[in-house]
């Protein structure tokens, strides 16, 4: 059983507000065999200048600090990258710092920029990040993620990560979900969402209009989880422009407060330890004492079904931007859907739903944009960008691709990204005929979950329209 | 192609210092990447073939005894410990608590008797440099509750279940010396359906 201390569960508290300026995000595909990656994070700037329409050098002249997301050297090849990308945006001799955190790296980059931001260090800070992990083979490419598992205790045994990360799916779906037919077509559900979202996004690699049928016919990769449950592989980039209020006025009439948090968990599932479940302010202390009697297994907590590190970075983030519930304190959500169980496992890490109680947020219709029961908007629609199923997991690059999707909504600004015919064509992908704008309407405030492997780390990012904060400064 | 004796980079340490002989990189030249439909170089290859030199620490003791059918593992033996008693496999060397370094305990006969099946997947899928038989059974094992966690490892007999017993065998023949040398059958499986270099 572990503890934590007062001082461990002490509300972060940034020394002055934080507001995101502008965001900006490349193409994402599995590959771009003919550009360089500088040329893709270069994209990403210029769109967070486009953004609020000013060239990129008139945005750089802001800058003051720069913090990398780029999780893995070894698929590029090039260790200290992050000096090759800052010397190709031109922003030398600026301090910058490269931050690893697996498949949290872009949410952990944004985490840096806003602190340096908040203690006064930086009136503007950059977060940009971008992965490459097209120039491997497949198998080696398993192999080199697999890397990020224990080199001594896990990686040998078959060198591929999905094997040490199902074992938890595993437990989950025998537990929680029961092993039921329909927990399994609420899985599906999740994945035909998530791909149906990316069919209205430009910029997304993997978009499919299939049914929860082509989901479980999908060849298995290991057992309940199939190819189409399983989220992308990527190449591309994404950044954001974090100030203090009156850098942020200067460059945007419109900026959003931005809280982020973050939380870790143990690299090996193996090391896992039973410990009472902390809980978030929407619960109540024994709300839990008979959840190994509801789901027989459920009793370890948080064992192999849920996320430590979500649930801290979320009762960090809660806290200190005074959301209560999520569901109803939030309008729409971008979560890491690494796979379709381990997006309903999230669910109950951040709150949204009670543990065991995850798939009802998916039945219920409220993780949609439009609620497919009721036909009214749904009332926490989550990940309409298409999530890192459907739209891309370019792993440095991926939270902060979250963190600009939620601002697209609040900034009521959704369609000008992913409407334009011209951006379809540049981009050489086909708009669809039915192309629908997913513009959560009236979105105020919104929360990004950054995971990395098997919950190592995990960033809560929550935005919120100024004029709409839920606390007090 | 497997490499010859030759080829193979060996390391002994001497005076605490690594004495590596043999061939630690082999060279090969780089190739060019045409665009096939505009005949213009894309980028080339870079081939790269090297041997790494890895230290396993205080770790050292628990695979050096897979190789002789024993199961190590670790206790905090702190008074003053919150978790005093705990026993950890997967081996840690200190105490995740207290930071004082762990006793080492051999669970061989405690794996035998308690060990069982917490979750488990199969897949047939694996990366580069794999050498398991696939569909890999991966399983996570759980003993009893002196030991607080709950190992990873690969079940190579029989089928696994939550809540299955199952036994250690290791590789003591021409053992790996890494964790490749610890497999799992299920209980009741005889010696001649061990894989081939394993006994219990």
């Amino acid at each position: 059983m572990i503890k934590f201390s007062d001082k461990q569960l002490k509300i972060p508290k940034l020394m002055r507000p934080v507001y995101l300026a502008t965001v900006g995000m490349s193409k994402f595909d599995r590959a771009f065999p003919e550009t360089r990656i500088e040329e893709l994070c270069i994209d990403a700037l210029t769109a967070a200048a486009d953004f609020v329409n000013m060239t990129p050098s008139e945005l750089k002249k802001y800058i003051h600090t720069c913090y990398y997301g780029h999780f893995a050297d070894h698929f590029g090849d090039q260790l200290l990258g992050e000096a090759v990308i800052h010397d190709r945006l031109g922003l030398d001799p600026l301090g910058n710092i490269g931050v690893k955190t697996g498949g949290a790296t872009g949410g952990s980059a944004m985490w840096e920029a806003v602190k340096a931001v908040a203690s006064g260090y930086s009136d503007c800070a950059l977060a940009l990040g971008w992965e490459r992990m097209d120039e491997v083979p497949t198998d080696e490419g398993n192999h080199l993620i697999s890397c990020a598992a224990d080199k001594d205790w896990e990686t040998p045994l078959g060198h591929i990560y999905t094997g040490y990360y199902a074992v938890m799916a595993q437990r989950y779906w025998k537990i929680f979900g029961k092993e039921e037919d329909s927990f399994r077509n609420t899985m599906a559900e999740v994945a035909v969402k998530n791909r149906g979202y990316a069919r209205m996004n430009p910029h997304a690699q993997g978009p499919m209009k299939i049914t929860v049928e082509d989901v479980i016919n999908s060849p298995i990769v290991a057992y309940p989880l199939r190819v189409l449950d399983c989220c992308l592989m990527s190449v591309g980039s994404a950044c954001g422009i974090v100030c203090d209020e009156k850098t942020a006025y200067e460059i945007t009439d419109k900026p959003l407060r931005i809280y982020i948090a973050a939380g870790s968990h143990t690299l090996r599932v193996a090391d896992r330890r039973d410990m009472k479940i902390p809980l978030l302010p929407n619960e109540k202390p024994n709300q839990y004492d008979d959840l190994g009697k509801r789901f027989p297994g459920g009793n370890r907590y948080p064992g192999f079904t849920g996320f430590l590190a979500a649930r801290m970075s979320a009762y960090y983030a809660y806290n200190m931007s005074g959301v209560v519930d999520p569901t109803e304190d939030l309008d729409l959500v971008e979560l890491h859907d690494a796979f379709t169980i381990s997006d309903i496992q999230t669910y109950e890490d951040i709150g949204i739903r009670p543990y065991g109680e995850g798939r009802d947020y998916i039945e219920s219709g409220d993780a949609y944009v439009i609620n497919p029961h009721t036909k009214k908007p749904g009332k926490l629609p989550s990940n309409p960008c298409g999530g890192l199923i459907g739209c891309m997991h370019a792993v440095g690059a991926t939270g902060l691709m979250q963190i600009a999707e939620i601002g697209y909504h609040i900034w009521n600004r959704w369609d000008e990204i992913h409407e334009p015919e011209e951006k379809w064509k540049a981009f050489g992908r086909e708009k669809p005929k039915d192309w629908t704008n997913l513009q959560v309407k009236g979105a105020k405030r919104g929360l990004a979950i950054s995971h990395a492997g098997v919950g190592s780390h995990v960033t809560c990012t929550i935005l919120m329209d100024p004029n709409n904060l839920i606390k007090e400064d | 192609m497997p490499k010859t004796e030759e080829e193979k980079g060996f390391v002994d340490i001497v005076d605490s210092r690594y004495k590596p002989k043999g061939v630690f990189h082999i060279i090969e030249a780089n190739q060019p990447i045409y665009n096939k439909d505009t005949g213009k170089l894309a980028g080339v290859t870079n081939p790269r073939d090297m041997t790494y030199i890895h230290t396993y620490g205080g770790e050292a003791i628990f695979f050096e005894s897979l190789g002789k059918g024993r199961l190590m593992a670790s206790r905090c033996d702190n008074e003053k410990c919150e978790t005093k008693g705990s026993v950890y496999e997967p081996f840690r060397i200190f105490c995740p608590d207290c930071l004082r370094k762990n006793t080492v305990v051999d669970i061989t006969e405690k794996a035998q008797k308690t060990a069982k099946i917490h979750s488990f997947i199969i897949t047939h899928r694996s990366g580069a440099f794999n050498t398991l038989p696939k569909p890999i059974k991966f399983i996570n094992v759980e003993f009893d509750e002196e030991v607080v966690t709950i190992l990873m490892s690969v079940l190579v007999v029989g089928e696994p279940e939550m809540g299955k017993i199952v036994v250690p065998i290791f590789r003591t023949k021409s053992p790996t010396y890494t964790i490749m040398d610890l497999m799992f059958v299920v209980e009741g499986t005889t010696e001649s359906e061990l894989p081939e270099g394993f006994t219990f």
